[in-house]
């Protein structure tokens, strides 16, 4: 049993016009140590997905079914008492998008990590404020800098204070959402390097979840691509990058410059997701798929595991149903 | 490349952004400090060509292209576009005649349009205030044809949609489609995809490269991505706060790069390849105040190879090769 065990989670928020399927039908597991990264564009229900995990939905929103299994507990039937309690920050926590932006400026770097440590754990403000200092430490700041205030530090720097308070009650997982939009490319490269090493000193889990494959590729072992509410594929980082099997993450791989490799044309994808209020019946893709057949229209394909195991694919091109 | 016109020419431009103090510091402070925007950068851009200016923020690279356009005004320095001096104009209505021959796109088509006016009306704007035309329906036809050209189809029905009904992509394409609407000659492009999504970023970038390859207008790509201006770009230029630190031809500068810069900026580029070998060169720190840049050479703080001469003199931009331009002591002339 891993430590996170996500089961055909359904996530829908409700408007007055119906519903929209953010999160449709949704498995995934992860391990001690592992790290994965939830992959697709803007819209696609990767962060719902996070926010399914860490308990914090928005009041329209609705787990509609499904379970997700932290360390052998339930949360979908957790009270927010008991989230709050148990789970957030001790079991799970998360850095959120532009997590940075969002520190408090009249307060202490040193102050707002111990802050987080000072609500869920029995110690005094002194051991507090040491154990702030030792997680500056650990994402490579220096130690004073926990009496500095948010707007005396640089963007990276921000974003650092951001993972070292992610870290601050010991999480069992750590969920990073888009951790590295708006740092330029030598300070994400640290950003990453940073978050790497974590993950091979401490032991924790990670989820990544970026619209960036290469990021991923730089910090994760599995991977899970999804499309409109929907895991198109997932399985190991490497079979996927290296045999991509669905026509989606084809064409998402393809659709990065390369920077040494040879120049090839960038592949686009035609058109737009699709709203999810409306989602095209059979397979969500197949209005954008340049592979769409008669069957994509009317049936959805299900997500089966092809070719490596623990590579699962979700297309009519591929497994039993190959026509 | 042999002699090719130039369309667009910087001639040692420096912005400098002086800082406001409060009344009694600008009683004890003596200079008031400024912000090295751009200091001394000096380029070509040929006929047809796209030219890229690539570093991470706050190196001057938004600030240079808005120079060439004339939404600021140069400290020092002259810009010429097709072989006139355009610095030195100052009447309000010859501005306005350049401005049909250059554009610019903005970075964040969120709020480059205005969100009270039809798309319509956005990329009609151009055209009246120009006066290209004076027939309604000719203008109808035009605004069409540039959203037809960046495949904003069915035009009819995109026309009288606002901005808030179109998605990121859709809006960069408004942009873009209202900054080509009076065909200009050059076009200054600021980031033009950074706010949007990957797969949504190639077609916006295939669409430009579409255009600019019917229309051959001269570019100014401006990127924070050196994979992208790769992708993009026939030459480059490398700065890093406010000065040029390599130029050349894009190839050439992505395979062999020079400069310590240029080679950290590539090595930092992450690839969507889990098994490929990452150079782990990854620069420390982070880039320097613009306010007092280092002495020497401005990069020196950070330099893996940093010498002693490197603290004391700045490394003039030097031609190593044809074509090839470089400011390191490390290389060419400038060698010790």
């Amino acid at each position: 049993m891993g430590l996170l065990d996500v089961e055909n989670l359904k996530m829908y928020y409700e408007l007055t016009r119906g519903y929209v399927k953010a999160v449709d039908d949704v498995s995934f597991t992860l391990d001690k140590k592992e790290s994965i990264g939830l992959a697709g564009e803007s819209g696609c229900g990767k962060t719902s997905v996070a926010l399914a995990i860490i308990g914090l939905l928005p009041s329209n929103a609705k787990i509609v079914e499904g379970s997700i299994t932290l360390a052998g507990q339930n949360i979908v039937k957790m009270s927010e008492k008991e989230l709050r309690e148990k789970i957030r920050w001790k079991r799970v926590s998360m850095i959120f998008q532009g997590a940075m932006n969002a520190l408090h400026p009249t307060y202490t770097i040193g102050y707002q990590i111990a802050e987080a440590i000072l609500k869920h754990e029995d110690v005094s403000k002194d051991e507090a404020m040491e154990r702030a200092k030792q997680l500056l430490q650990l994402v490579g700041m220096e130690s004073s800098k926990v009496d500095r205030y948010p707007h005396e530090l640089s963007g990276g720097m921000k974003q650092r204070a951001v993972i070292a308070m992610a870290l601050a009650c010991n999480p069992d997982l750590v969920i990073a959402d888009e951790p590295t939009t708006a740092l330029d490319v030598i300070v994400q490269a640290q950003v990453l390097s940073v978050m790497k090493e974590l993950r091979n000193r401490l032991d924790i889990s990670m989820m990544v979840i970026s619209h960036d494959l290469s990021l991923i590729a730089e910090t994760c072992n599995k991977v899970a691509i999804m499309y409109a509410g929907k895991i198109v594929e997932k399985g190991d980082i490497v079979s996927i990058y290296k045999e991509p099997a669905h026509p989606y993450t084809e064409k998402l791989l393809a659709a990065f410059p390369s920077v040494l490799g040879p120049k090839t044309e960038l592949s686009s994808i035609h058109g737009f997701p699709p709203d999810l209020l409306y989602p095209p019946p059979g397979c969500r893709f197949h209005p954008r798929c340049p592979q769409a057949m008669e069957i994509c229209k009317s049936t959805e394909p299900k997500l089966l595991e092809m070719g490596r195991p623990g590579h699962y694919v979700a297309c009519h091109l591929y497994g039993g149903e190959k026509k | 490349m042999t002699e090719q016109e130039v369309t667009v020419e910087a001639q040692n431009l420096v912005k400098h952004f002086p800082i406001k103090l409060g009344f009694f510091r600008t009683l004890v402070t003596k200079q008031a400090p400024e912000v090295h925007a751009v200091d001394d950068v000096s380029f070509q851009i040929k006929k047809g060509e796209i030219f890229g200016l690539v570093g991470e923020s706050g190196c001057g690279k938004t600030t240079t292209g808005r120079l060439l356009v004339r939404l600021l005004e140069p400290t020092t320095g002259k810009v010429f576009f097709n072989g006139m001096e355009i610095t030195s104009i100052s009447s309000g209505r010859e501005v306005r005649k350049l401005r049909r021959k250059i554009q610019i796109i903005f970075q964040d088509p969120y709020e480059s349009l205005n969100p009270r006016m039809s798309i319509y009306d956005i990329i009609a704007e151009p055209l009246e205030i120009q006066k290209a035309t004076k027939s309604d329906r000719e203008i109808t036809e035009r605004v069409m044809g540039a959203l037809d050209d960046f495949d904003l189809v069915p035009a009819e029905e995109f026309m009288y949609r606002f901005p808030h009904e179109l998605s990121g992509g859709q809006r960069q394409r408004v942009a873009i489609a209202r900054a080509f609407v009076i065909r200009p000659e050059f076009l200054v492009a600021d980031e033009p995809v950074s706010m949007l999504d990957a797969s949504i970023r190639s077609e916006v970038l295939k669409l430009l490269l579409s255009v600019h390859q019917k229309l051959r207008t001269s570019f100014l790509y401006i990127t924070h991505d050196i994979a992208l201006a790769r992708h993009m770009c026939d030459r480059v230029a490398v700065m890093y706060l406010g000065k040029i630190v390599e130029k050349g031809g894009t190839e050439e500068v992505v395979h062999k790069p020079l400069h310590p810069y240029t080679e950290a900026l590539i090595a930092a580029v992450p690839v969507p390849d889990p098994t490929a070998r990452r150079i782990s060169v990854i620069l420390k720190g982070e880039v320097p105040s613009a306010i007092n840049p280092p002495p020497g050479c401005r990069f020196h703080t950070r330099c893996p190879y940093v010498m002693e001469i490197c603290r004391q003199k700045e490394p003039p931009l030097l031609t190593i090769s044809e074509n090839r331009e470089v400011a390191c002591f490390l290389h060419g002339a400038n060698k010790v």
